[in-house]
C-alpha cells in the first residue's frame, strides 16, 4: 500500500469515527422534548404520542435507510409489541417492564421468521409482501375480536414502573418520561448499530449489493439481523403506545399506520435516525393544528399533508432535513 | 347438487365481474410500471375522479350511462396527460421513496379535492332500466348488470389485446416494456409513448370507476386509497407491464375474494392477501414477470 492510500485510508476512518462522535447539537432535540413538558403540560398526550412514533420511525428508519428495505408494513410489528403487552396485562401480568420486554421478543420472533421468508425478495415484490404480511395480521385480529377486542378494544390496567411510579392517564407525568427514557435508550440502540461495521456494511449493501456480496459480506444475514432488531424497537414503540393509554384497539395493525409512519420518516429524510424527529413532529403537529383550526369535515387535513409531500419531493428531495445539507458542506469547507 | 351449480354459478359471475373490474382498473398501472419502472400509488385516484364524473352527469345532467363513461374516459384520460407533463415527469427516474412519496401526496390531495367539490358523502348511481333486473340461465337467473360488467370487461380486454399485438403502437409499447434503451435507440419516442399509455391508463381507470361504482357498494372519497393496495396486488402477482398476467391475475384474485367473503362474511378479506403472499414467494417477479 502506497502511502498516499493510508493517508487517505487514515483520513477515511478518521471520519468513521468524528461520525459516532457525539456534538453538542444532538442535545438540541433532547432539551425540546424536556422543556416540552414543563412549557406545554396540556399537550402532554399530544408529545408523548411524537415520542413513541420517533421511536417507530427509527426503529424504520434502520431497515429503510441504512438497509434500502422499504416496508409498507412496519405495523405488523408495531402491532405485535402492543398486543403482546396488552394481553399480558389484560391476563393479569402488570408489570410493564416485563411486558414491554417481552413485547419486544414476540416482535423480534416475528421478525425473524418473516425476514427469513421475505427478504429473498427485492424491491416492489418485497413492498408487496411487507404489505401483505401486515393486513393479514390486520384481518387476523379484526376476526379473532373475541381475544383482540376488535375495533371496540380492550381496556387494562398496569402497576407502577418499578414499583414506584404508577401511570397517569389523565396528566400523561410518568407516561411522558417513560416513552422518553425508552426512546432516549431505543435512539442510542439505533445510533450504535448504524455506526457500528454492522451498520456500515447495511449502507454497503443499500448501495450496492453485488460488490458486497463479492467482497464476502454475508448480505442475506446482514439484512436478516437489522429486520429482528428493527422489528424488536417496533415492538417496544407499540408496547409503550398502548400501555401509556392502557387501552388497544386493533388500529395498532392498520395499514394507515404503516404508510403514515413511512411518509413520516420520508418527509423527514431517510438513512439519518434525525430524520424521524424531524418527519413525526412536523407531520404530526401539523396534522392537529389543521385539524384543530380549521376542522376534519371538509378534510382540510389531508389537502395540506398532499400539498407538503408533493413539494417536499420537488423541493426537498433528502427530506425536510436535506435542505440543510448544502449549508452545513459550505459551513465545513470554510471552517476545516 | 342443484344448491352446488347456484353457488359456484353466483361465485363465477360476481367473482368474473369483479375481475373484469380490477384488470380495467389496473392494466394501465402495470403498464406505465413496467414501461417507467415508475411507482404510481395515485392510480386509483383517477378511477375515483372518473366515477365521480360519471355520477355527477348521469344524476343531475341526466346524461345516458353509456355516453357518461365515455366521457369521463376521456376527460380522466386528458386529465392524465396533463398530470404527466406538469407534474409527474419532474419524478420520473427518481429514486423509489421519492415516487412513493410523491405519488401518495397526490392521493391525499385528491381525497381532499374530491370531498371539496362532492362532499364527503358516499354516492351511488342511478343505473339505466336495462341494467337492471335479472337473465334467467333457466337453472338459475344471474343480475343483467353483472353479466354487463362481464361482457363490457371482456369487450375491453379483446380489444386491449388487439391494440397491443396489431398495431404499431402496441409494438412499441412491447418494445419498451422490453428493453427501454434499445426501443429508444430504434427511433422509439419512449418520452412521448409515455405520455399516451399514462392518458389512456388513466382512462381505462376512469371507466373502471364509473362502470364499478355498484359492485365496489358506492364512492367515496377515501376510494383512492382502499383500493389501492388491491391495484397494487393485481399488477405485482401479474407481473409488471405484463398485460396477459394482469388479466390472470385479477381474474384469480377477483374470484378467491369474492368466494372468500361468500363462504366466511367475518373474514374473508385475508383470502386475497395470503393468496398474494404464496404467489410472490413462489414467483417473486408475479405469474408472467420477467426476471
Amino acid at each position: 500500500m502506497t502511502a498516499a492510500a493510508v493517508r487517505t485510508n487514515g483520513a477515511a476512518a478518521a471520519k468513521l469515527l468524528r461520525a459516532h462522535r457525539f456534538r453538542a447539537i444532538e442535545l438540541l432535540p433532547w432539551l425540546i422534548a424536556i422543556a416540552v413538558y414543563f412549557l406545554f403540560p396540556g399537550y402532554r398526550l399530544l408529545a408523548t404520542q411524537i415520542l413513541v412514533l420517533i421511536l417507530f420511525a427509527i426503529s424504520l428508519d434502520l431497515i429503510v435507510g441504512y438497509a434500502g428495505i422499504v416496508s409498507l408494513g412496519h405495523a405488523a410489528f408495531f402491532g405485535t409489541g402492543a398486543y403482546t403487552a396488552a394481553l399480558l396485562a389484560d391476563a393479569g401480568w402488570q408489570e410493564p417492564l416485563s411486558a414491554l420486554a417481552l413485547g419486544a421478543v414476540t416482535a423480534g420472533l416475528l421478525g425473524w421468521v418473516s425476514g427469513w421468508i421475505i427478504l429473498r425478495t427485492r424491491e416492489l415484490t418485497l413492498l408487496m409482501l411487507t404489505m401483505a404480511l401486515g393486513i393479514i395480521l390486520y384481518e387476523l385480529a379484526k376476526d379473532l375480536d373475541d381475544i383482540t377486542g376488535g375495533f371496540d378494544g380492550i381496556n387494562f390496567e398496569n402497576s407502577a414502573i418499578l414499583g414506584l411510579f404508577p401511570f397517569d392517564v389523565l396528566y400523561y407525568t410518568t407516561n411522558y418520561w417513560y416513552a422518553f427514557a425508552f426512546l432516549v435508550l431505543g435512539f442510542l440502540v439505533a445510533r450504535t448499530v448504524v455506526h457500528a461495521p454492522f451498520g456500515r456494511s447495511l449502507v454497503g449493501i443499500r448501495e450496492n449489493v453485488r460488490r458486497m456480496h463479492a467482497i464476502g459480506t454475508p448480505v442475506q444475514q446482514r439484512m436478516r439481523h437489522v429486520y429482528v432488531i428493527a422489528a424488536m424497537i417496533a415492538g417496544v414503540a407499540g408496547a409503550i403506545w398502548v400501555q401509556v393509554q392502557g387501552n388497544i384497539t386493533i388500529g395498532v395493525y392498520e395499514f394507515e399506520m404503516s404508510g403514515n409512519i413511512l411518509i413520516m420518516l420520508i418527509l423527514g429524510g431517510t438513512g439519518r435516525l434525525y430524520g424521524a424527529f424531524i418527519g413525526v413532529t412536523v407531520f404530526t403537529i401539523l396534522e392537529n393544528l389543521t385539524e384543530t383550526v380549521l376542522g376534519t369535515d371538509p378534510p382540510y387535513w389531508e389537502l395540506v399533508v398532499g400539498i407538503v409531500l408533493v413539494l417536499t419531493v420537488l423541493f426537498a428531495p433528502r427530506g425536510l432535513l436535506g435542505v440543510f445539507d448544502p449549508l452545513i458542506r459550505r459551513y465545513r469547507e470554510r471552517t476545516p | 347438487m342443484a344448491a352446488a351449480l347456484d353457488i359456484a354459478t353466483t361465485i363465477l359471475v360476481f367473482g368474473l365481474a369483479y375481475a373484469m373490474l380490477l384488470f380495467i382498473i389496473s392494466v394501465g398501472l402495470s403498464i406505465t410500471m413496467g414501461l417507467m419502472g415508475f411507482v404510481n400509488l395515485a392510480h386509483g385516484a383517477f378511477a375515483m375522479v372518473g366515477g365521480y364524473i360519471t355520477v355527477k352527469l348521469v344524476t343531475p345532467m341526466g346524461v345516458p350511462y353509456l355516453l357518461a363513461l365515455v366521457i369521463a374516459f376521456f376527460l380522466v384520460a386528458a386529465l392524465g396527460a396533463v398530470m404527466d407533463r406538469l407534474l409527474y415527469r419532474h419524478v420520473y427516474g427518481r429514486p423509489e421513496l421519492d415516487q412513493v412519496l410523491f405519488t401518495i401526496g397526490i392521493v391525499f390531495a385528491s381525497v381532499a379535492g374530491v370531498s371539496f367539490v362532492w362532499g364527503p358523502d358516499p354516492q351511488n348511481i342511478l343505473l339505466p332500466e336495462i341494467l337492471l333486473g335479472d337473465i334467467d340461465l333457466g337453472f338459475k337467473s344471474i343480475p343483467v348488470y353483472r353479466a354487463f360488467m362481464i361482457v363490457a370487461g371482456g369487450a375491453i380486454v379483446a380489444a386491449l389485446f388487439f391494440g397491443l399485438e396489431r398495431t404499431k403502437i402496441g409494438a412499441q409499447v412491447r418494445a419498451a416494456v422490453d428493453n427501454r434503451r434499445m426501443a429508444e435507440s430504434c427511433g422509439i419516442p419512449t418520452g412521448r409513448l409515455f405520455t399516451i399509455i399514462f392518458a389512456l391508463g388513466s382512462g381505462m381507470a376512469a371507466l373502471g370507476g364509473g362502470l364499478g361504482i355498484q359492485i365496489l357498494g358506492g364512492l367515496k372519497p377515501v376510494f383512492a386509497f382502499e383500493y389501492l393496495v388491491i391495484f397494487l396486488i393485481v399488477v405485482a402477482v401479474g407481473g409488471l407491464g405484463n398485460i396477459r398476467g394482469t388479466f390472470v391475475a385479477a381474474l384469480i384474485l377477483g374470484i378467491i375474494d369474492f368466494a372468500g367473503k361468500y363462504f366466511l362474511p367475518e373474514g374473508g378479506g385475508f383470502f386475497i392477501y395470503g393468496v398474494t403472499f404464496i404467489v410472490l414467494l413462489w414467483r417473486p417477479h408475479g405469474l408472467f414477470g420477467k426476471a
